[in-house]
């Protein structure tokens, strides 16, 4: 008796959410705020909330390259954010990011305080805010004060390459679509080693999937690394604090002694690890 | 080039037929120039005035007042202003020291940073830099238009940390000053000050916040404008803690909560400073830029300054100083080889 009701209920209520499904000819109703001017509205303060800076594709937990930092620093497991899972990196180019990872208490930017580059200062665990202009979006990130003034006006070419690069937006719908280009080839995807070179291109979009949460995708092309053109999705979460705000991350002054300590003239004893 | 000097001319020339002196904080109003066609406020899709754009805020006028200009305030025109200088330079012998020094001279830890590049060899100086106009005879406003006097201990600790500086300012990186280093540039503020180059900054005004991106090392303020008190004191930081909000058409922001080691014009500033700054935009090309700075623990006296930044075309580019910083290394090996021979 009881399980013939539930499945009338269960039925009731799949005819329901047919009865108010869209028909395809509408657009979805949009899950962003608005703007006065009627654009979704992407003003906030954001954070990726997951595993990509360690290493975007899926990986277990691992022991991190500092061994007295212990278990405070080491990976934490991640899905990852590839789609498909698999970077799709030409034979050279895969042996490099085993090099890059094998070397990268050396290589890593991060370490060394370079801006992160897009996309990985999007996902890096620090948060970054989007003040959503008319002419212009400027996205500020926490890490490195980094920073970027997205175009929203008719294209413009970069005059030369940077660790930013070159943004060019436009509305597609709900979808605030960047296109990066004139990047730099200095930045890496994570900490693992992933790498591009300085013909990558970027395609960032950015989709409300509710009032506090964004899609965010990254087409990434770079026909000198990759095999083809390959996707990265995750979502990005609002920070909810009263009195959220992007602090100084000036890390320039935690990187001195890392980049320059070997040319002081009387070196540090006794603190950190001298490798 | 010729053809911006010579509208830039037209320009002053009309500016000054409009300006007043106006004093230290005093809130400034938009007056269009009577000549000029009706211009109204433009607003931002929720109502506040539209102060968007790319600015230089480039400037000939000194930040002190050079002294043989007294308590005068404003030039009377162009011709006033050449023949001042003029006057003063010959009644010095024509000494380099009596003619009026772009603000660009300024240099608030002593290290020389004034003469870092010839501006000019890169196009940076002189008239290919687009300047607002001004009579001003310093950006420091009031009879005195300069900066007031230390207090005598402060004085003392400058000269000590200055000495300090100058004994172990090759020893390693953390002996080089701030701007060398690629963390404050000294200029970013707040009160932000014309660079020697470069002096350009970039406004986007997003709901209840004002971004402000300065081109010299990328340094960004984001302003809350949505009425939130300053952060915590425990948290002090290189550009203090600037929050906003509009009295009629001008943003006001007031910043605290600095940084121990930053340095506005030649000063550390203490627990106890305050900055309050005011942006109005009174045409279609220019924000009138206003500043007092207060810190009881630093100076004598608040002292107040303005100046007007003008749109420009351009974009920003990225500065990317401390990814780009060869120097640093190339200084210290030097100065390793040195002591070897």
């Amino acid at each position: 008796m009881r399980g013939s009701w539930l499945l009338v209920g269960a039925a009731g209520a799949a005819l329901l959410s047919l009865a108010v499904l869209p028909t395809p000819a509408q657009a979805p109703a949009s899950k962003a705020p608005k703007t006065k001017d009627g654009k979704p509205n992407l003003n906030g303060i954001w954070q990726a909330n997951n595993e990509a800076n360690w290493d975007i594709r899926p990986h277990a937990a691992y022991q991190g390259p500092v061994y007295t930092l212990g278990a405070a620093y080491s990976t934490p497991a991640g899905l990852g954010v590839v789609e498909g899972g698999e970077i799709p990196y030409k034979p050279e180019a895969a042996a490099k990011q085993k090099q890059n990872f094998t070397d990268r208490l050396k290589l890593d930017p991060e370490i060394k305080c370079y801006m992160g580059g897009v996309p990985r200062s999007t996902y890096m665990p620090y948060p970054f805010q989007i003040v959503q202009g008319t002419g212009t979006i400027m996205f500020v990130y926490e890490y490195a004060g980094a920073v970027r003034v997205i175009n929203m006006g008719a294209p413009t070419k970069a005059p030369a390459d940077s660790w930013m690069g070159w943004s060019n937006g436009h509305w597609e719908g709900e979808s605030l679509v960047v296109d990066v280009t004139s990047l730099n080839d200095s930045t890496w995807f994570d900490r693992a080693g992933n790498w591009h070179s300085d013909a990558l291109h970027v395609i960032e979009r950015y989709t409300a999937i509710g009032p506090d949460a964004l899609q965010y995708e990254a087409t990434i092309d770079d026909p000198k690394v990759f095999t083809r053109q390959w996707k990265m999705s995750m979502p990005l979460y609002r920070r909810l604090e009263k009195n959220a705000q992007i602090l100084e991350y000036k890390c320039v002054e935690f990187a001195e002694e890392v980049l320059y300590g070997h040319l002081r003239k009387q070196p540090l004893q006794g603190k950190g690890d001298s490798k | 080039m010729r053809r911006y000097v010579l509208s830039s001319l037209i320009a002053l020339a009309v500016v000054s037929l409009m300006s007043a002196p106006v004093f230290a904080q005093t809130p400034v109003t938009a007056k269009p120039a009577p000549a000029a066609k009706a211009w109204t406020m433009p607003r931002t899709p929720d109502g506040k005035p539209d102060l968007q754009g790319v600015y230089s805020n480039a400037t000939t006028v000194p930040v002190a007042r050079p002294a043989y200009l007294g308590a005068k305030e404003f030039y009377t025109d162009e011709a006033d202003k050449v023949a001042s200088a003029a006057q003063a330079s010959a009644g010095r012998g024509g000494g380099r020291a009596a003619a009026p020094r772009p603000a660009a001279a300024a240099d608030p830890e002593g290290n020389g940073l004034a003469v870092h590049y010839d501006t000019s060899q890169f196009g940076l100086g002189g008239p290919t830099v687009k300047r607002a106009a001004s009579l001003r005879t310093s950006i420091i406003t009031g009879p005195e238009g300069r900066v007031p006097a230390m207090l005598p201990e402060v004085q003392k600790l400058v000269a000590e940390k200055r000495a300090y500086q100058q004994a172990h300012q090759w020893e390693s990186a953390q002996n080089r000053p701030l701007a060398e280093r690629c963390i404050t540039w000294g200029f970013e503020g707040p009160p932000m000050m014309p660079v020697g180059y470069n002096s350009t900054l970039e406004i986007v005004q997003g709901q209840g916040y004002v971004g402000i991106v300065q081109e010299m090392i990328h340094d960004t303020r984001v302003i809350p404008t949505d009425g939130r008190p300053h952060g915590p004191s425990e948290i002090k930081r290189w550009m203090g803690d600037s929050v906003g909000h509009w009295e009629g058409d001008t943003l006001v922001v007031e910043t605290v909560n600095y940084n121990p080691l930053v340095v506005v014009q030649g000063a550390p500033l203490s627990d106890a400073a305050k900055v309050t700054e005011r942006f109005t935009r009174i045409d279609a090309d220019t924000i009138t830029y206003q500043f007092t700075v207060d810190d009881p623990k630093t100076w004598v006296k608040p002292f107040s300054g303005e100046y007007n930044m003008v749109h420009i075309d351009g974009g920003l580019y990225e500065y990317a100083c401390h990814e780009g910083n060869y120097g640093m290394a190339n200084n210290l090996s030097g100065a390793r080889a040195t002591e070897k021979k």
